[in-house]
C-alpha cells in the first residue's frame, strides 16, 4: 500500500531500513539541551514527565495520608492541630483526585495510545505539552500554597457555604478553586488529543473492532472528561465569582442556593470516579490478555460495558445527596439507577474470569496486581450497592464506611491495575525489566496492607465514626480499629517504597527488555523498547485485533510518509482507511511560555481583579507566538 | 471475610448503627443485613470462580491460540446468564431498599415537634408548643419521650451540618435556606449520642450532642421544669456570679430566661447546670471543666466562636457557682 505524495520529496519507501531509521530519528528527535527539553512535543517525553509528576503527587498525597493515620491511630492525639488536619485531608483528597488519579491515567494514555494505535505522535502535540505545563504549575501552586499555610481546608469537594467568603475569608478556597481550573484545562486538552488520536490517527486497518481495549477505555474516559468537566468549571468559576466579585450564586439569603453547588459538583464528581476507574479496567484487560495468553473473552461485551458505564455514570450524581432532603421517590429512583451500574461492571468481571478460565495464565507481577484488583474491587462495588440504598446511606453517608468504600473502589479499581501497568509497561518505557522478586513482595505488602488499612473502616463507620474528624475520645470504642487501620496503612505505604526502590534499581540494573518481553499482542510491542522518536520506522498495517499474535512473523507496513519532515497518517474514522498525510508540530517553546502566562493570569486574578487586564496581553502574545505560521519546508523550496 | 468479622462490631458502641434503639434504625439495620448477606454471597462466588480459573488444569501449553473464536457460544451464554442474574439481584435489592425507605421516612401527624438549628459548632434545640409560653430553648441535649414519634425540623444558622443519631435513625442535613425534617421513635429509654456528620469547619469533630429518651411521664415533668425561668441564685456568691455574668459580657451572647441576660449568639444557658456536657459534647459538665472552659475556651476547642473572657479567679469562681445553680 502507499499514499500519494508529491514527486520529489524524500519518502520513507525509497530508503532502506537503516537509512530510514537514521533519517526519521533526525527528523523526529527532540533538540538536546535544556531548551530542547523545554520545547519537546514528543508524546513519549511529555507522557513520561506526566507519569513521573503524577507519581510525585501520589507520594505527596500518600505522605499526607500517613500523617492522618498517625493522628487517628489513637484517641485524642495531638500530633496534628484541627487546622492542620483539615488542610491535610483536603489536600490529600484534592491531590489524589486532581493531581494524581486523573492525570496519571491520562499520562499513561499520552504515552501509550499513539504507540498502541500505530502512529508517530499524538494529535496536537503542542497542546499536549501545554497541558503538561498547566498540570505541573497548577499542582505546584496548590502545594506551595499549602506549605505556606494557605492550603485549602474545606474538603476536596469544598461545599458552599463553608467555602464562601463569609465562612472562609482567607485565600484558601480561592487557591483550591483556581487549582481546579488548571487541572480542568490540562485534563480537557488531553481528552481532546486522545479522542482525535484515536479517531484519526489509527494505523490503516485498525477498524473500530480492532482497537485495543486500553485505547477503548481511554476513548470512553476522554468523553467522560469532556462532558463532566464543564460542570465543575461552571461550579468553580461561580464560586470564584461569588468570592472575588460578590456575585450570589450560592448565597441562600439572596436567592442563590447552596445545593446548586452540590448538583454541579457531583454531576462532575460522580463521573470523575469512572474517569479514574475506566482506564484501570483498560489496563486490567490488557494485562489479563497478555498473561492469560489469550485475547479477552467477550471483546464486544467489554466495550459495550465501558460505554454503558460511561453513560450511566452521568445519571447517578444524586446518590451523593440522599441526606440533603430530596423528595423521597426521586431518591428511590436514583437508588435503582446507581445500582444498575453494577451490571456493566459485573459483565466486565465475568469476561475477565472467563478469560482466566480459558487461558493459560503465567503469574507474573502485573497479573498478580490485576487479580488483587478483582478481589478488592468487587468488595468496593458491593459496598457501593449498599451506599446506593437510601436507607443504608442515611446511616453510612459521611462516615468511615464511605471512606472504606471509595478507597476500595479507587485503590482497588484504579491503583492496583495502575501498579500492574507500571510493571507491565516499564520495559517499554525504560528498556529494562523491573525486578520480579521485589515485584512479588510489592504485591503482597500492598494487598495485605491495603485490606488491613481499609477493611476495618467499614465497621468504624457503622459504629458511628464520622469522617473528617481530627480526633475522637477513648470512650467511643473506635481506638482499636483505628490503630489496626493505621498499621495497615503503613504496610501499604511500605509497598510503595518498595516500588520506588524497584524502579530506581531496575533503571540501571534491570534486565534488558527487548522489544516484546511479555509477548504482548498490541502494537506498542512492535517497536523497540524504548521506542525511537518516530515510534515506528514504517507505519504498521493492522489486519487483526491482536496483530502481534496473528502476524507473528512480521507486521505488514504501509509506506509513503515523508522522511524529511514530521508527518502523520490520517485514516478514516470507522474503517481506518488511509486518507491523507498531515504535518505534525515541530518542537516549540511557545506552549511553555503560554502556560506561564496563563498561570500568572490565574494566580494574579486571585489577588486582584486587575490581573484580568494586565494578565491578558502576555497570554495573547504567547498564543500568537504559538500559532504563528511556521516557515514550513514547502515555503523554502 | 465479610461475614467472619461481622459479629465483632455488632455489640460495640455508644453511637452505633448496629445497635439500634429506634424503630427507624432497626429497619435500616434490617435492610443493611440483607444487603450484606447478598454481598457476601456474591463476593465469595466471584472469588471462588477466580480461584478455579487460576488453578484449573490448562490445555497443553503448546496448543495454538484460536484467535478467531474468542467468544464461544457456551461462554457467551454463561456471561449473558450472569449478566441477567446481576440485573435481577440489583432490581431485587432496589425493591428491598425502597421498602425500607418507606418505613424509615413514614410520617406521623401527631409527632412531637422540635426545631433544631445547627451552629458552628453546637446545636440549638427549640421546643415549641401550641401556646407560646410553653416554648423553651436548650442546647446540645435533646430529651424525648419513648414510644412516641418525634419530628425534628432542621435548619442551619451558618453552614451545612448534618444531624445524626445512629442508634435512633440515619442522618439528615441542615442546610441554610432550606427546611428539612426527620422523624424517629425511640423504643427504649436511654441515652444516645449523636454527632454532626457533615464537615462544617474547624471544630466539626467537636459537634456532638446527647439524645435522652425518657418514659413519657418523666419527659412531661422535665418539660414542665425546663419551661420555668431560671431561679434566682440563693446565696451571695451566686448573686455575685449572676451580676458578673452580665458585667463581664457573657450575657452578650448567652440567654438565661428570667434574667436580664438575653444574648442570642451562643447556647441558651437557662438550665445549663442540668446538662451532662458542655461545648457540644466536648467535656463533661463539672465545676472544674466549666472553669477551664470559661477561662480559656480556645485552648479546649481551638477556633470555636466563644472568646476568651478576661476574668479574675474569684470572679470565675462566682460565675461557675452561679451556672451550677442553673438547673
Ligand atoms: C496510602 C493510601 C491511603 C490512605 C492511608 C488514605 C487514607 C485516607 C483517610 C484516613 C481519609 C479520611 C480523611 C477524613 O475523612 O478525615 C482519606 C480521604 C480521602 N482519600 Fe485517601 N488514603 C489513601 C490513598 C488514596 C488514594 C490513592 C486516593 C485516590 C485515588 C484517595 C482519595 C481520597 C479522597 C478523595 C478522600 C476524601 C478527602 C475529603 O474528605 O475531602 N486516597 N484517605
Ligand atoms: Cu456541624
Amino acid at each position: 500500500m502507499s499514499v500519494t505524495a508529491e514527486s520529489n520529496e524524500l519518502r520513507d519507501d525509497v530508503l532502506n531500513g537503516l537509512q530510514l531509521s537514521g533519517q526519521l530519528e533526525r527528523v523526529w528527535r527532540t533538540p538536546s539541551g535544556l531548551v530542547g527539553a523545554l520545547m519537546s512535543v514528543d508524546h513519549k517525553i511529555v507522557g513520561r514527565r506526566y507519569i513521573l509528576t503524577a507519581f510525585a503527587f501520589l507520594l505527596l498525597g500518600g505522605i499526607l495520608a500517613m500523617l492522618m493515620r498517625v493522628q487517628l491511630a489513637g484517641p485524642e492525639q495531638t500530633f496534628l492541630s484541627a487546622d492542620k488536619y483539615n488542610q491535610i485531608f483536603t489536600m490529600h483528597g484534592s491531590t489524589m483526585m486532581f493531581l494524581f488519579a486523573v492525570p496519571v491515567m491520562e499520562a499513561f494514555a499520552v504515552y501509550l495510545v499513539p504507540l498502541m494505535v500505530g502512529t508517530r505522535n499524538i494529535a496536537f502535540p503542542r497542546l499536549n505539552a501545554f497541558s503538561y505545563w498547566m498540570f505541573l504549575f497548577g499542582g505546584c501552586f496548590l502545594w506551595i500554597s499549602f506549605l505556606f499555610n494557605v492550603g485549602p481546608d474545606v474538603g476536596w469537594f469544598s461545599y458552599v457555604p463553608l467555602s464562601s467568603l463569609q465562612f472562609t475569608p482567607t485565600k484558601r478556597a480561592d487557591v483550591w478553586a483556581q487549582m481546579i481550573t488548571f487541572t480542568e484545562v490540562a485534563a480537557l486538552a488531553v481528552a481532546v488529543e486522545i479522542v482525535v488520536t484515536v479517531f484519526k490517527l489509527r494505523a490503516p486497518g485498525m477498524t473500530l473492532d480492532r482497537i485495543p481495549l486500553f485505547v477503548w477505555a481511554m476513548l470512553v474516559t476522554s468523553f467522560l472528561v469532556m462532558f463532566a468537566m464543564p460542570s465543575i468549571m461552571v461550579a468553580s468559576t461561580s464560586l470564584i465569582l461569588d468570592r472575588l466579585v460578590n456575585t450570589r450564586f450560592y448565597d441562600a439569603s439572596s436567592g442563590g442556593h447552596p445545593l446548586l453547588w452540590q448538583h454541579l459538583f457531583w454531576f462532575f464528581g460522580h463521573p470523575e470516579v469512572y474517569i479514574i476507574f475506566i482506564p484501570g479496567t483498560g489496563m486490567a484487560s490488557t494485562i489479563l490478555a497478555t498473561f492469560a495468553r489469550r485475547p479477552v473473552i467477550g471483546y464486544p461485551v467489554v466495550i459495550l460495558s465501558l460505554i454503558g458505564t460511561g453513560f450511566l455514570s452521568f445519571g447517578l450524581w444524586v446518590h451523593h445527596m440522599f441526606v440533603t432532603g430530596l423528595p423521597q421517590l426521586g431518591a428511590g429512583l436514583f437508588t435503582a439507577s446507581s445500582m444498575l451500574i453494577a451490571v456493566p461492571s459485573g459483565l466486565q468481571i465475568f469476561c475477565w474470569l472467563a478469560t482466566l478460565w480459558d487461558g493459560r495464565p503465567v503469574y507474573r507481577t502485573p497479573l498478580l496486581f490485576v487479580i488483587g484488583f478483582i478481589v478488592i474491587f468487587v468488595i468496593g462495588g458491593l459496598s457501593g450497592v449498599m451506599v446506593a440504598s437510601v436507607p443504608i446511606d442515611t446511616q453510612v453517608h459521611d462516615t468511615y464506611f464511605v471512606v472504606a468504600h471509595f478507597h476500595y473502589v479507587l485503590i482497588g479499581g484504579a491503583v492496583f491495575p495502575l501498579i500492574g501497568a507500571v510493571y507491565y509497561w516499564f520495559p517499554k518505557i525504560a528498556g529494562r525489566m523491573l525486578s520480579e522478586r521485589l515485584g512479588r513482595w510489592n504485591f503482597w505488602l500492598a494487598f495485605i496492607g491495603f485490606n488491613v488499612a481499609f477493611f476495618p473502616m467499614h465497621f468504624l463507620g457503622l459504629i458511628g465514626m464520622p469522617r473528617r474528624v481530627y480526633t475522637y475520645t477513648a470512650d467511643m470504642d473506635w481506638a482499636h480499629l483505628n490503630l489496626l487501620s493505621s498499621i495497615g496503612a503503613f504496610v501499604f505505604a511500605l509497598s510503595f517504597a518498595l516500588l520506588l526502590v524497584n524502579v530506581v534499581y531496575s533503571l540501571r540494573k534491570g534486565a534488558l527488555a527487548g522489544d516484546n518481553p511479555w509477548n504482548g499482542s498490541t502494537l506498542e510491542w512492535a517497536t523497540s523498547s524504548p521506542p525511537p522518536p518516530q515510534n515506528f520506522d514504517r507505519i504498521p498495517v493492522v489486519k487483526h485485533r491482536d496483530p502481534l499474535w496473528a502476524d507473528s512473523e512480521s507486521l505488514p507496513v504501509i509506506a509513503g510518509l515523508s522522511a524529511e519532515r514530521r508527518e502523520v497518517l490520517l485514516t478514516s474514522l470507522a474503517e481506518a482507511e488511509p486518507q491523507t498525510r498531515e504535518a505534525s508540530s515541530e518542537p516549540s517553546i511557545w506552549p511553555l511560555l503560554t502556560a506561564i502566562a496563563t498561570t500568572v493570569f490565574f494566580i494574579g486574578s486571585i489577588f486582584t481583579p486587575w490581573a484580568v487586564l494586565w494578565g491578558t496581553p502576555p497570554m495573547a502574545v504567547t498564543l500568537i507566538g504559538w500559532f504563528w505560521p511556521s516557515g514550513s519546508k514547502e515555503d523554502e523550496e | 471475610m465479610l461475614l467472619a468479622t461481622w459479629p465483632l462490631a455488632a455489640c460495640a458502641g455508644r453511637q452505633s448503627a448496629l445497635d439500634p434503639q429506634g424503630l427507624q434504625s432497626d429497619q435500616i439495620r434490617h435492610t443493611l443485613f440483607i444487603f450484606v448477606a447478598v454481598a457476601a454471597v456474591v463476593w465469595t462466588a466471584v472469588v471462588i470462580a477466580l480461584g478455579i480459573g487460576m488453578l484449573r488444569r490448562k490445555r497443553a501449553a503448546d496448543q495454538p491460540l484460536d484467535l478467531h473464536q474468542t467468544f464461544e457460544e457456551r461462554t457467551g451464554r454463561v456471561i449473558l446468564a450472569l449478566g441477567i442474574a446481576t440485573t435481577v439481584i440489583v432490581l431485587g435489592l432496589s425493591f428491598v431498599s425502597y421498602a425500607g425507605q418507606r418505613t424509615v421516612f413514614a410520617k406521623d401527624e401527631n409527632a412531637l415537634t422540635l426545631k433544631i438549628v445547627g451552629h458552628q459548632w453546637w446545636w440549638e434545640v427549640r421546643y415549641e408548643a401550641d401556646s407560646p409560653h410553653q416554648n423553651f430553648v436548650t442546647a446540645n441535649e435533646i430529651r424525648i419521650p419513648t414510644g412516641q414519634p418525634v419530628k425534628v425540623e432542621l435548619e442551619s444558622a451558618d453552614v451545612i451540618h448534618s444531624f445524626w443519631v445512629p442508634s435512633l435513625t440515619g442522618k439528615m442535613d441542615l442546610i441554610p435556606g432550606q427546611k428539612n425534617e426527620l422523624q424517629f421513635t425511640a423504643k427504649n429509654a436511654g441515652m444516645y449520642r449523636g454527632q454532626c456528620a457533615e464537615f462544617c469547619g474547624l471544630q466539626h469533630a467537636h459537634m456532638a450532642f446527647d439524645v435522652i429518651a425518657l418514659p413519657p411521664d418523666e419527659f412531661g415533668r422535665w418539660r414542665e421544669h425546663e419551661n420555668q425561668s431560671a431561679e434566682s441564685p440563693a446565696d451571695q456568691l451566686g448573686k455575685q456570679g449572676e451580676a458578673l455574668f452580665r458585667a463581664r459580657g457573657c450575657a452578650l451572647c448567652h440567654n438565661v430566661s428570667g434574667t436580664l441576660a438575653g444574648g442570642q449568639l451562643g447556647p441558651d444557658l437557662t438550665h445549663v447546670g442540668g446538662r451532662r456536657t458542655i461545648a457540644a459534647g466536648t467535656l463533661p459538665n463539672t465545676p472544674a471543666t466549666l472553669g477551664a472552659w470559661i477561662s480559656d475556651p480556645q485552648h479546649i476547642k481551638p477556633g470555636n466562636l466563644m472568646p476568651k473572657m478576661p476574668l479574675q479567679s474569684d470572679e470565675l469562681i462566682a460565675i461557675i457557682h452561679y451556672l451550677e445553680q442553673l438547673k
